[in-house]
């Protein structure tokens, strides 16, 4: 496969501050045409690699390329074929037309141009009817709109978002990311998103480079982040939400049999070789991976394992439902209420639970 | 109470009589404290802005001195500049005392710290994210910082209407280093201060009617500068509660 050349890269970035070292990348690169996200939760170094690329700020060490070329923090030249929206659009005083054509007039371009370019970017963005008004009488996800016009405006090699959808209530903040799904890839050469949500994430991104403690600890695409997490930590952050801990009793090629901290013993699959026979490990599953039998039945033989269980309680989580087990082992599962009807779930019965080992990945605990 | 009534009945009959002393005190007045105003802005708005944007070892004791300034009595800095220019003074040979350039300058540096230590406050108050915006929208450093004094602009107005009040109110600077010399140096304050001691209470009181009112004057002046652009519009650009 033919790997697009990058628009923007980044290599052996450092950042400290007092002598704490926040950022830690061997190398990171925004190919053509290509949305990548920079996921990470608050305080893993995004916004900070986000402000050195962006040439905002200048690392302790590293070095930044924009098309191939090295260049520097402050060089407005590079800065002005990237177009950014950050956290909180800080939107100028003014009206809602003079915040978009700012970067256009701060180019020197004629009021003609202007004006045609400034028209069409607020059409673009649903924002015509709000041209003439002052920036103050917005609400959030108008003002994260016009801060997203302003930077398509000047139609940029490379448009950085900084968490766009931070500030933005749920209904606003899906809306806000359907403009950008929508504008992204016809409107920039590449992308950059950073965000701590992975529904943002994955939703937009073509490669997640998932960022922790101040190094990117995962680079793939959403399904490989997704089903391959690297860490017990990507596992979680991603949705593996619940884990379970035990004791590696044996390893066979990639897979490992474990007796849980309750007593119960299960099969898992163990990417990392560290996991051998004595050491600890969480195991992550994710709710939905569960299937649920009438207790006692045979069930299917492929699911290496699988526990009877009593229902502790069954809470609705929209159009599923969310079923707690205790038994040998405490588990969650995530059913429909089809099932649940058809299985008599109810606090107190018992029913029989499976779960491939293939759908059950161990990390050594210490990673 | 009397004194107070015919006084200011004399006083109003001065001011619509186009007393020719009286108006030339005020006019001298506006040109002293104007040009001191203008040069207080051009060295406090850089300062303060400066100050407010630039992170350096020694900048909050630059900080607390700036604001210092605000308590310089006026006739210490008279005496500063008295001395400054004072025939055996370093500035001696530029022959200013007793002349209004001299009291151009000391009240310069009287309106300096108020017009810079309220634009550092004004600066400081737009969020950080303003000028890293403006950046990524392409804009070079100088730029950037101009937008800064744009956002920062009603209380820049503020800095200004601070400093003038500081000046055109003061005695104690002009009094040193001007003489109070009449034609020449005597301003509206010199003026109600000699007035009021030869017993012309009119005259003294119509300056000080004068005084208040071109405060207030300016104030106007300076406060329709400051919110005029602001529009008052909802976000569909109407004005639903004019």
């Amino acid at each position: 496969m033919e790997v697009k050349r990058p628009v923007l890269r980044g290599e052996r970035i450092v950042q400290r501050y007092g002598g704490r070292t926040v950022v830690d990348v061997p190398e990171i690169e925004v190919r053509a045409g290509e949305v990548l996200a920079v996921l990470g939760p608050n305080g893993a170094g995004k916004s900070t690699l986000f402000r050195i690329l962006l040439l905002q700020e200048k690392p302790y060490a590293g070095v930044v390329s924009f098309d191939g070329r090295e260049v520097r923090a402050g060089d407005t030249s590079v800065m002005r074929r990237m177009g950014a929206v950050f956290q909180r659009a800080y939107l100028f005083d003014g009206t809602v037309t003079a915040n978009v054509a700012y970067g256009l007039r701060v180019r020197g371009i004629d009021r003609a141009e202007v004006s045609r370019r400034t028209t069409s970017a607020l059409s673009l963005l649903s924002l015509t009817e709000f041209a003439k008004a002052d920036v103050r009488t917005l609400s959030g996800g108008e003002a994260q709109r016009v801060g997203l016009a302003r930077a398509l405006v000047l139609e940029p090699e490379l448009l950085a978002l900084d968490e766009p959808t931070l500030h933005l209530d749920v209904t606003v903040r899906r809306k806000f990311r359907e403009d950008i799904e929508r504008v992204a890839r016809s409107h920039a050469r590449a992308t950059l998103l950073i965000t701590h949500d992975p529904a943002d994430a994955f939703a937009l991104a073509d490669r997640v480079a998932v960022m922790e403690g101040g190094r990117i600890v995962q680079v793939g695409t959403p399904s490989e982040v997704v089903l391959h997490p690297a860490t017990a930590f990507i596992a979680e952050f991603t949705g593996a939400e619940l884990m379970l801990h035990g004791v590696v009793d044996r390893r066979e090629e990639d897979l490992v049999q474990v007796t849980l901290s309750g007593g119960a013993s299960l099969w898992a699959m163990a990417p990392d070789a560290r996991a051998v026979a004595g050491s600890s490990v969480h195991v992550a599953y994710r709710p939905e991976d569960i299937v649920l039998a009438p207790a006692g039945a045979a069930g299917e033989t492929s699911a290496v394992n699988r526990f009877d269980l009593t229902v502790e309680a069954v809470v609705p989580a929209g159009a599923l439902v969310r079923v707690r087990l205790a038994g040998d082992v405490a588990l969650t599962a995530l059913v429909t209420n089809r099932s649940m009807t058809s299985l008599g779930l109810a606090a107190g019965s018992r029913v029989s639970a499976s779960l491939k080992a293939a759908a059950l990945r161990a990390y050594p605990a210490m990673a | 109470m009397d004194l107070f009534i015919d006084t200011g009945r004399e006083a109003l009959r001065m001011l619509f009589g186009g007393d020719p002393y009286l108006w030339q005190v005020v006019l001298l007045s506006l040109r002293v404290s104007g040009i001191a105003v203008l040069l207080g802005v051009l060295i406090g708005v850089p300062i303060g802005t400066a100050v407010a944007l630039a992170r350096f070892r020694g900048r909050p004791l630059l900080i607390a001195l700036i604001h210092t300034g605000f308590a310089l009595p006026p006739v210490v800095v008279g005496l500063f500049v008295y001395m400054m220019l004072s025939r055996t003074g370093p500035a001696g040979g530029l022959d200013l005392l007793f002349t209004t350039p001299a009291m151009v300058l000391a009240q310069a540096v009287l309106a300096a710290p108020y017009v810079a230590g309220i634009t550092l406050a004004a600066v400081q108050a737009v969020p950080r994210d303003a000028l890293m915006q403006a950046r990524a929208l392409g804009a070079t450093r100088t730029r950037a910082v101009l937008t800064i004094l744009r956002e920062a602009r009603l209380g820049i107005g503020a800095a200004v209407v601070a400093g003038f009040g500081a000046v055109i109110s003061e005695v104690g600077a002009v009094m040193l280093v001007g003489g109070n010399i009449a034609g020449k140096t005597r301003v509206m304050t010199t003026a109600i201060v000699l007035e009021t001691r030869r017993g012309n209470f009119a005259t003294a009181m119509a300056l000080g009617l004068l005084l208040l009112a071109i405060a207030f004057t300016v104030n106007v002046l300076i406060t329709r500068a400051q919110q005029g652009r602001v529009t008052w519009t909802n976000a569909r650009g109407e004005r639903p509660w004019r």
